[in-house]
């Protein structure tokens, strides 16, 4: 449990620039979640506070220290990487017990026993310690990596998108059981994942990354609500965010370009026409796919949906975020 | 008639065992021959059309370990009654035995130079490709290229060289001039095998362990060791094998302390004429230290040798 602080931190492989000028401060007890696509350096930011990379400029720093210099086993972190990589040479048991016999924490054979017995309970996989690693399901394996992780009480858990290949069941289990352990242990976590929901729930703060960059930082529902840019609207929401051009619904009054509308920022009733293409039935919900001249919409019905393919319903924007022509927000209008 | 791509039909699986069966024995005939021979008397061994069944004899073996003196037969009478049946066999051809042949400490020899130098090339070889395979090394292909090309003319060829620096250097017929020698011939090899196996290893395994709290060092010995365990049995029988048949250098750099058995045992000719039970004797316990060692780790071999033939 610690305070994680980067400052000013890049790295480059060869001319690529994985991470540029990161300041980020993961505050002791915080659920820190990395959004953003593939490449934008999450996985890079995970190595270097790891140390398995070395930054080219700025510092990591654990609990005060910076530990720029410092080998991974000295920084006492723990990471979930995305391939598992367990050891296969090893029992799941031994693959378990691995962080808790290293030199560093030189655990003893009974508190190692009981620490392998109560993460092997929490991940549902006791019928599995005598397995060799490579005998598992792909779930298995990512569960027992998650475990080499909870065995130990690192300064920061780095976990990579560790729920990306279990069922939606089983994620949904481990989804609160990690929760929990932060709830519970107070436990600082960074988090890398692609998931909407896995962001939203577990987060006290997201990170939303941008080909290298920090571009927002802030709790999962002021990133979801108040987005700074177009990028970072359209990381967060299920159905994505709109996209439209500013003028679409009305004459525009200043610097806006485009706006977003979530799909839930839809009002019916009044506005202009919008041809209803699709209707899905969620369950839950109801998503309407309009069409308004070339602008595809994704909306959410109201309830009692009164709507069907092919009909026409007349649609208006609920306070949409506007955007300059860079794609960045401007505070403060709505239309 | 309809054909499988995964299961053959028994009879050409029964047509394949045959085959292959009657191919290993065409190819065992020699090695087979060696080991009848060294269970003949010297007698049965010339005889002409050879013997293929005969009563086995251990005369090779004992003539292999002693050195032997014709007496007279009042000697030979006056004589108490033999000990042992090596004595026996003896007597029986008029001689009693002056005392140990060479062999044994020859044996001896091979052992300590084969296995010697196989260990010393594994374990150099193993840290030199775990280096060339993780680390950034300048010039790092340059410098296999250069570790490989040390065997791009037959080794013998340097021969003279190594024979006047080895008089300089004082590492004539001596063990340790001898495992250097074949650890240097064998490192390229084992370099560049190792390196093959320890390049699919994926990083993220030691990756793992550095972040579980363990030094680089031991990551590397915890991990990707257990993991080259494959790798490292395979070079290390090819090793063993090399400096273990080796005959030229040996006939060369040795000749009293530091000599090896393949040298020694066509000397065993020439001594009380052609003794080929003898030899056939030598040959075979010759063979022995390499097959029990392949054997040991046959495991591994298989993947070993069709190493890189199948991605996972």
């Amino acid at each position: 449990m610690a305070e994680v602080v980067l400052s000013g931190l890049s790295k480059s492989f060869g001319r690529e620039a994985a991470v540029i000028d990161m300041n980020m401060t993961i505050d002791n007890g915080s659920f820190v979640v990395l959004l953003g696509p593939t490449g934008a350096g999450k996985t890079t930011t995970l190595r270097l506070i790891s140390g398995l990379e070395q930054a080219d400029s700025g510092s990591v720093s654990i609990d005060g220290r910076v530990v720029n210099t410092e080998t991974p086993a000295q920084r006492d972190v723990a990471m979930v990487f995305q391939q598992y990589s367990l050891y296969p040479h090893l029992s799941v048991r031994n693959n378990l017990a691995f962080p808790l016999r290293s030199p560093i924490l030189n655990t003893s054979k009974s508190e190692i026993e009981r620490k392998v017995q109560e993460v092997a309970e929490i991940l549902q996989i006791t019928g599995k310690l005598d397995n060799k690693a490579t005998e598992l399901s792909g779930g298995e394996m990512q569960r027992v990596s998650i475990g080499r992780a909870l065995v130990r009480d690192p300064a920061i858990y780095l976990m990579d998108e560790p729920l990306s290949s279990l069922d939606a069941r089983l994620r949904a289990d481990l989804r609160i059981e990690l929760k929990r352990i932060h709830a519970d242990l107070g436990s600082t976590l960074l988090y890398v994942t692609h998931d909407q929901i896995e962001a939203m729930t577990m987060a006290t703060h997201v990170g939303v990354l941008e080909a290298g960059k920090l571009v927002q930082f802030g709790s999962p529902r002021d990133i979801y609500e108040n987005p700074n840019s177009v990028y970072v609207a359209g990381r967060l929401g299920l159905p994505r965010i709109n996209i439209l051009p500013a003028d679409m619904f009305a004459a525009t009054s200043g610097r806006a370009s485009t706006i977003g509308l979530r799909p839930e920022h839809i009002s019916y009733g009044e506005g202009i026409d919008a041809q209803v293409k699709r209707v899905e039935h969620l369950g839950d919900q109801t998503r309407l796919h309009l069409q308004v001249g070339e602008h595809a919409i994704t909306a959410l019905s109201p309830a009692g949906n009164p709507y069907q393919a092919g009909s026409t319903v007349k649609i208006q924007p609920m306070n949409p975020l506007c955007f300059d022509e860079h794609g960045d927000r401007i505070a403060g209008i709505t239309l | 008639m309809s054909y499988s791509i995964t299961e053959p039909t028994s009879r050409q699986k029964w047509f394949a065992g045959t085959l292959v069966i009657l191919y290993a024995v065409i190819t065992m005939i020699p090695l087979l021959w060696i080991m009848m021979t060294s269970f003949k008397t010297p007698p049965d061994s010339i005889s002409y059309p050879p013997k293929v069944f005969y009563t086995p004899s251990l005369e090779g073996y004992v003539n292999l370990f002693t050195t032997r003196t014709r007496v007279s037969p009042e000697t030979l009478a006056s004589l108490p009654p033999p000990e042992n049946f090596a004595e026996e066999i003896v007597r029986g051809r008029d001689m009693v035995i002056a005392g140990p042949s060479k062999f044994g400490g020859r044996f001896l020899n091979s052992v300590i130079i084969g296995f010697g130098s196989t260990f010393l090339s594994i374990f150099l070889g193993t840290l030199a490709a775990y280096a060339f395979s993780r680390f950034k090394i300048p010039l790092a292909d340059d410098l296999l290229f250069f570790i490989l090309s040390t065997r791009m003319m037959p080794p013998i060829a340097v021969a003279i060289p190594i024979f006047l620096m080895y008089r300089k250097l004082g590492l004539s017929d001596t063990h340790l001039g001898m495992i250097l020698l074949y650890t240097a011939v064998n490192i390229s090899l084992a370099v560049w095998l190792l390196k093959g196996f320890i390049d699919e290893i994926p990083r993220e395994y030691e990756e793992a362990a550095l972040i579980d709290g363990y030094t680089r060092f031991q990551a590397f010995y915890k991990v990707v060791l257990p993991q080259a365990a494959t790798g490292i049995a395979s070079t290390a029988i090819f090793c063993l094998i090399f400096a273990w048949n080796e005959y030229a250098f040996a006939v060369l750099l040795t000749s009293g302390t530091a000599q090896t058995a393949p040298p020694f045992i066509p000397t065993i000719i020439g001594v009380g004429g052609l003794d080929w039970p003898a030899i056939a004797a030598g040959a075979t316990l010759f063979l022995l230290p390499v097959m029990i060692f392949t054997v040991m780790l046959r495991k591994h071999l298989l993947r070993g040798i069709t190493f890189g033939a199948v991605r996972k």
